[in-house]
């Protein structure tokens, strides 16, 4: 970088100028990221919290538990592969997996907005129920409330989940080491261009569905294969860019990624170069990155392939020591270039 | 992909790199007029590949960048208005305005919707009788043949709340304007590919014997960029100033006459403020007196604005090429793409928002060659 | 001005010359194209689509001439006495 010839501005640092919450701060980017340092790690400091991983590792009463909560507001509601239901009961059976727990019980709380037909709700309890059998929990309290019309975007859901952890040393982006080799657990893209499918104003036919699915089994199976696994993260909202960018960050550690390894179904390419949008920021609701050290990359690639919801496992890259915590990727030209957190969510674009 | 995947194949992209490093002499410096290929040149590296006797350099060719702030701001003032859905592709939803931008108005409750195409725009006027529908219709000449078919179909079924906010750009004004420039460093011009699929390349070869610069119209893959290069600097190195066509499978000299035929149909050539430069005669694309009652600016009287832009933004220089994104004194501290400054740094295209997603650190780790 | 991307025409509705219109498939995604500008597309042929318009028929002779001339170039280095592969 060039030393700039005018006087250089004071502040370094840049400032949110939002006052207003936007859009974007749900997205799973850069917004997102500000909102969590700005306001709620600040005031919620606590080791489990700080440990920024996707559900808490509590001790309680000599007991290894994982908690955690997770909330849907999807539209549309429903979508080719699930609907809200699905991602509700699915997203935080998959948190408390990848704190290398078992799940086991599950709340649920409803907001649901005057006027929503009796019949859909009907139809999100009852894919909630399948699901939940799917991935061996129970919901076992819950809570509903109604709001005005107008006021809710027809029906929002969270869930809250708990579980024992089986893992015998810590499942977290702390405990990524360099030399580690990243696994992922099948291609990337398809929750985010199923539901963009269906949007009004960018529809396009396809038979691409969510990848909505537990992924509890092949993780339990891995910590019973008795394999060292340093980290786990489930790729939702802000895709693969954005759950690797994280565990860098809080690792401190470089990950490198290659483009020419990374799955991505024929279709959803082909929705994603229509609408101009990078496969890696695309969201996802049933894959998962696994660090393990390298000796062990083979087994865990082996272990993961025995299941249908990540038969399709690959390595994509390593870890190396780099404190600056950066994300890079080679491209299929070869040249390596960093990979960064979207601003806000991704935007079709025309340009 | 067919006609998409063999063109971003390692090797090939390698042999051209290789042989424009076996052909080159001196440095030269090229400029490219299209934010897809800045964005296509800065994702997968293009510019590390190639030896560095040549500099690429990044042309306002990003129509959401050039949009001016009046545009952006009458945007921004018909969508708040009650009984309006204002429609846009999705580049321009966070090109800030004076003072905020569409998914900030959008939160504010809004109704702003994504579209991928103005046909869409239609079908949400007509199944919204009650509303006033505004198209953003914003775009260099590629996009021009869809929007004039848009207000075309409007008029020919007498759909009375369809509307467009017209910013149309031409590229040649633009290119002119920067050639003719004093301290022009750009020696050679990689011309917009999809914009020649409409327009063809006759315009360029006056500009080519005018200002003795080669003009190779080239793709968006790497290998259509890289060939491009190639076949630029192979000109400059033989003393040549001529038109090439690299990217022949999609262009042809004339273009395409049905797609200039509606564009003239409905619109005219008209002088056009761009964003950072400033206004170029005879450089944008306005509605013609026919169809002026699809102007959204007539039908909402948003009258003659103009608004001045924040003096640290030097995005105008950065696209005449005349500074490189990380030179900008506010790059990447006052102006970054959660609070860009201008919009090069809040369109995906723009050179500063490239610079700043792929390049703000030095990448000190290099495999090139592999 | 610039994201166009090529699919294939599976089929065509429609003799309006305006109002011509095809379902392209894009890798397996499909979406109605309007073909106004495109009158001498026939089904099977690739087009270039940019916000749902066809504006080109790719040329699959031309399409293939960007490999051919690296071919050349590699001939010509080769007999130069120059390394192309390394």
């Amino acid at each position: 970088m060039s030393t700039p010839t005018t006087p250089a501005f004071s502040c370094p640092v840049p400032v949110s100028r939002h006052e207003h919450v936007l859009l974007g701060h749900g997205g799973g980017g850069q917004m997102t990221q500000l909102l969590l340092e700005q306001i709620f790690l600040p005031a919620f400091s606590n080791a489990a919290l700080d440990a920024r991983h996707d559900g808490a590792a509590l001790l309680i009463g000599g007991l290894r538990l994982a908690f955690s909560t997770d909330s849907y507001v999807v539209k549309p509601m429903f979508f080719p592969g699930g609907n809200i239901g699905t991602l509700a009961v699915n997203g935080t059976v998959n948190d408390l997996a990848m704190c290398g727990a078992r799940p086991q019980f599950l709340s649920t709380g409803f907001i649901i907005e005057e006027g929503l037909p009796i019949e859909t709700l009907r139809q999100v309890v009852a894919s909630m129920q399948l699901a939940a059998a799917a991935a061996g929990v129970q919901l076992v309290t819950g809570d509903t409330k109604v709001v005005d019309r107008g006021k809710g975007d027809g029906l929002y859901v969270n869930t809250a989940g708990i579980g024992i952890i089986e893992a015998a040393n810590p499942i977290a982006p702390s405990s990524v080491r360099s030399g580690d080799v990243i696994l992922l657990s099948g291609d990337i893209g398809r929750h985010g261009m199923a539901v963009m499918a269906a949007r009004e104003g960018l529809a396009f036919e396809s038979e691409i569905e969510s990848d909505c699915a537990p992924v509890a089994a092949p993780v339990l199976n891995l910590i019973e294969a008795g394999l060292d696994v340093h980290c786990l993260r489930d790729l939702t909202r802000g895709g693969l860019a954005s759950a690797l960018v994280e565990i860098a960050e809080t690792s401190r550690l470089h990950l490198g990624i290659e483009d020419a390894l990374i799955a991505v179904r024929e279709d959803v390419r082909g929705a994603c170069e229509i609408l101009g949008l990078d496969p890696l920021y695309v969201a996802n609701e049933g894959r998962f990155v696994v660090f393990v050290p390298e000796a062990e990359a083979e087994l865990a690639l082996e272990v993961l392939s025995a299941h249908a919801v990540s038969a399709n496992a690959m390595a994509i890259g390593r870890v190396t020591q780099d404190p600056r915590g950066l994300v890079t990727l080679k491209s299929l030209i070869g040249v390596t270039r960093i990979v960064d957190r979207l601003s806000g969510e991704q935007l079709p674009r025309i340009c | 992909m067919k006609f998409i995947d063999e063109y971003r194949d390692g090797n090939a992209a390698r042999q051209y790199a290789d042989a424009v490093r076996r052909i080159i002499t001196r440095p030269w410096t090229l400029m490219e007029v299209c934010g897809g290929q800045t964005h296509a040149i800065v994702k997968f590296g293009i510019d590390e590949l190639l030896p560095k006797e040549v500099t690429l350099v990044h042309g306002p060719g990003c129509p959401v960048c050039v949009t001016p702030l009046e545009q952006i701001d009458k945007a921004l003032l018909v969508s708040s208005w009650p009984g309006v859905i204002f429609t846009s592709f999705g580049d321009m939803l966070r090109v800030p305005g004076s003072h905020t931008d569409l998914l900030t108005k959008k939160a504010g409750g809004a109704d702003v919707r994504i579209v991928y195409s103005p046909l869409d725009a239609l079908k949400i006027a007509r199944d919204n009788p009650g509303k006033q529908v505004v198209f953003f219709a914003v775009g260099f000449e590629t996009t021009a043949p869809a929007n004039a078919m848009a207000v075309f179909q409007a008029a020919q079924e007498g759909l009375e709340n369809f509307s467009i906010l017209v910013s149309h750009v031409l590229v040649p004004p633009a290119m002119e304007a920067i050639l003719g420039a004093k301290g022009n460093l750009v020696q050679g011009f990689l011309a917009a590919g999809h914009v020649c699929t409409v327009m063809g390349y006759t315009e360029y070869e006056p500009l080519a014997a005018k200002y003795q610069v080669p003009i190779v119209v080239t793709g968006f893959e790497p290998l259509d960029i890289l060939q491009g290069v190639y076949m630029a600097v192979k000109q400059l190195e033989e003393g040549r100033h001529e038109v090439e066509n690299q990217y022949a499978r999609a262009v042809r000299r004339d273009g395409n006459l049905p797609a200039q035929h509606v564009i003239k149909e409905v619109f005219e050539v008209v002088p056009r403020k761009w964003r950072g430069v400033g206004e170029i005669p005879h450089s944008g694309l306005g509605l013609r007196e026919a169809y002026r009652n699809f102007d959204a600016e007539i039908r909402f009287g948003l009258g003659d604005m103009h608004v001045d832009e924040p003096p640290e933004c030097l995005s105008g220089l950065v696209m005449q090429g005349r500074l490189k994104p990380n030179e900008c004194p506010a790059f990447g501290s006052m102006c970054t793409p959660e609070h860009p400054l201008g919009a090069t740094m809040v369109s995906s295209e723009g050179a500063c928002a490239a610079y700043y997603r792929y390049r703000r650190i030095a990448v000190e780790q290099d495999s090139v060659r592999s | 001005m610039c994201l166009a991307v090529p699919g294939k025409l599976l089929s065509i509705e429609g003799d309006d010359p305006v109002l011509r219109a095809g379902k392209v498939d894009f890798a397996g995604v499909q979406k109605r194209v309007n073909l106004s500008y495109v009158p001498d597309a026939k089904i099977g042929d690739y087009v270039l689509v940019h916000v749902g318009f066809a504006l080109s028929i790719v040329d699959e002779v031309e399409a293939v001439r960007v490999f051919d001339y690296l071919r050349t170039m590699g001939d010509l280095a080769e007999e130069l006495g120059e390394d192309v592969t390394k």
